[in-house]
């Protein structure tokens, strides 16, 4: 089953350009690798990468700076990093190129902050790898939960059960989470681990 | 497309020479009341009706979007076309009534962009009158790039100069001005959008320069002026409604068809929105693609058509209309 809403993602392509922003979290490293393969001579020579290792051993790390990007930058988290993208993107002229790779969450929130500056969702590079945990949000209390691996799951916000739909919003960067259970509170269905 | 709803009783309220080649005509609705709402970019269809035979030319609707009691477009003439300028030129006076269609656009702004670039050569330049008013009324950011043959035959640029100021850049063929595209196109900021509208070679020119500095197509939008070509007549069946047509020097297939009493669709009557397309039972001949609609595929392979520009020289054409 298609399911329209639902985001499509290829494989990392070098792209015409005058540099290039790489972001990646965990497995995404080994899209930013591959595409190396097929990079032409001289590409990450003007190319940035944003890593966000996570609980991935330190490997990945190395693989990537041994690809001797113009910059390597390595955080914590996206939402760290979120400011310092967001700058160099406030600053970027056209010619840079943009890839993302790495679980949902990750490419969604990517291509929110280029969707800010007027930037097509389209003319992102995006490769899926690794989790595939959901960022959802609660259509009761709005509230956006990060990393849900199970269905149904407990809104971090507004604590209802809710069933993780297949609806996806680009323009919030979230999975839809609607309440399970609202003619009967009590009638709690098992959580089960699938988006992994 | 020729449902009632579509076609606006008109006239002409003005005409006005911009200068040697270019005239500019005022629309009305015959009724007195406004005109329907179009963005910047849209295109009308004129019915020019010329003795026994119509014609049917789209033109970019050059006022402000934000002003609906008329429409104005701007007419080049061309002396060697098939006639459409010609008689926009010599025939239509104030006062004329004629036939429009509702806008239709085609080549619309991305509102998302943070900035918008807009690349102009010769009677091009129209879309983007319309575009900038748009534009400047909402605080846009935009700048346009426009190229002219000469001082006297640069239409608008004046205009464009006092409403928009800087933003506005000239560029005369006969003062070896040239606009340095690579260098322009490097220093934009990221999230903008590029427009293009003029002779074929230059968007040809702008697209491919684009593409090689690293601009995503979505970023990059044209609008080609492929007015249909005279040409050799030629014979058509017409394999659906059982008759066969001859197409005259002077008139597109499309016009042929619908002289027939066929109303097929369109929508640009440019070679551009792919509306027109019509299968090809069987040709023996060659056909002359005009448009930029086809793959290379599809023209190579003989099996499709688009007769509001391309034409055919052969033996034999039979189409599944
Ligand atoms: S009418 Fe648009 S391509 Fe023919």
């Amino acid at each position: 089953m298609t399911i329209k809403s639902r985001p499509v993602y290829g494989t990392l392509t070098p792209q015409a350009g005058t540099s290039h922003l790489l972001i990646a979290d965990a497995e995404g490293a080994a899209a930013i690798l591959d595409l190396a393969k097929k990079a032409p001579a001289g590409f990450f020579a003007s190319a940035e990468i944003m890593y966000f290792p996570g609980s991935e051993d330190r490997h990945h790390v190395d693989a990537l700076k041994a690809l001797a990007p113009q910059k390597f930058y390595e955080g914590p988290s996206f939402a760290a990093a979120l400011p310092r993208l967001r700058q160099i993107l406030e600053e970027a002229h056209m010619g840079l190129r943009l890839y993302v790779a790495g679980t949902e969450v990750l490419i969604s929130q990517v291509e929110l902050a280029a969707n800010a500056v007027g930037v097509d969702h389209r003319a992102i590079q995006a490769e899926h790898r690794g989790s595939l945990a959901r960022r959802v949000q609660c259509v009761h209390c709005k509230g956006i939960t990060e990393n849900v691996t199970t269905q149904p799951y407990t809104c971090s916000h507004c604590g209802l059960l809710l069933l993780v739909r297949d609806h996806y919003s680009r323009r919030i960067g979230a999975f839809q989470g609607v309440c399970i259970n609202a003619e009967d509170p009590t009638e709690i269905p098992e959580k089960e681990e699938i988006f992994r | 497309m020729k449902s009632g709803s579509n076609r606006i009783e008109a006239v002409v309220t003005d005409v006005v020479t911009v200068n040697d080649l270019v005239k500019r005509f005022h629309f009305q609705r015959v009724d007195g009341g406004l005109l329907p709402t179009f963005s910047g970019g849209a295109h009308t269809v004129v019915e020019m009706r010329d003795g026994d035979r119509t014609r049917l030319n789209p033109y970019s609707l050059m006022s402000s979007p934000l002003d609906t009691h008329d429409y104005t477009i701007s007419v080049r003439r061309d002396d060697v076309g098939r006639g459409g300028s010609l008689f926009m030129h010599n025939q239509v006076k104030p006062g004329h009534r004629m036939i429009i269609s509702n806008p239709v656009n085609l080549f619309s702004l991305d509102l998302r962009a943070r900035k918008h670039l807009m690349i102009a050569g010769g009677i091009g330049i129209t879309p983007f009158l319309a575009q900038t008013s748009q534009l400047a009324g909402r605080g846009g950011n935009f700048e346009l790039h426009y190229s002219v043959r000469n001082e006297a035959l640069a239409s608008y640029a004046d205009v464009l100069k006092q409403r928009h100021g800087k933003r506005v850049n000239i560029y005369r063929d006969d003062h070896e001005e040239r606009l340095d595209l690579p260098t322009l196109l490097a220093g934009q900021p990221l999230g903008t959008h590029l427009y293009v509208c003029g002779p074929s070679g230059m968007i040809d020119w702008v697209r491919k320069t684009a593409a090689d500095a690293g601009w995503p197509v979505e970023n990059v939008h044209y609008e080609h002026f492929a007015a249909p070509q005279p040409g050799k007549p030629f014979e058509v069946t017409l394999a659906v409604s059982g008759i066969g047509i001859h197409v005259g020097e002077n008139e597109s297939l499309l016009e042929a068809i619908e002289t027939a009493g066929l109303n097929p669709p369109y929508l640009c009557r440019g070679g551009v929105c792919g509306q027109c397309e019509t299968n090809v039972i069987s040709h023996d001949g060659k056909f002359l693609h005009n448009d930029h609609w086809l793959s290379d595929e599809d023209k190579a392979a003989g099996c499709k058509i688009m007769p509001c520009v391309s034409r055919f020289e052969g033996k034999s054409l039979v189409l599944e209309r």
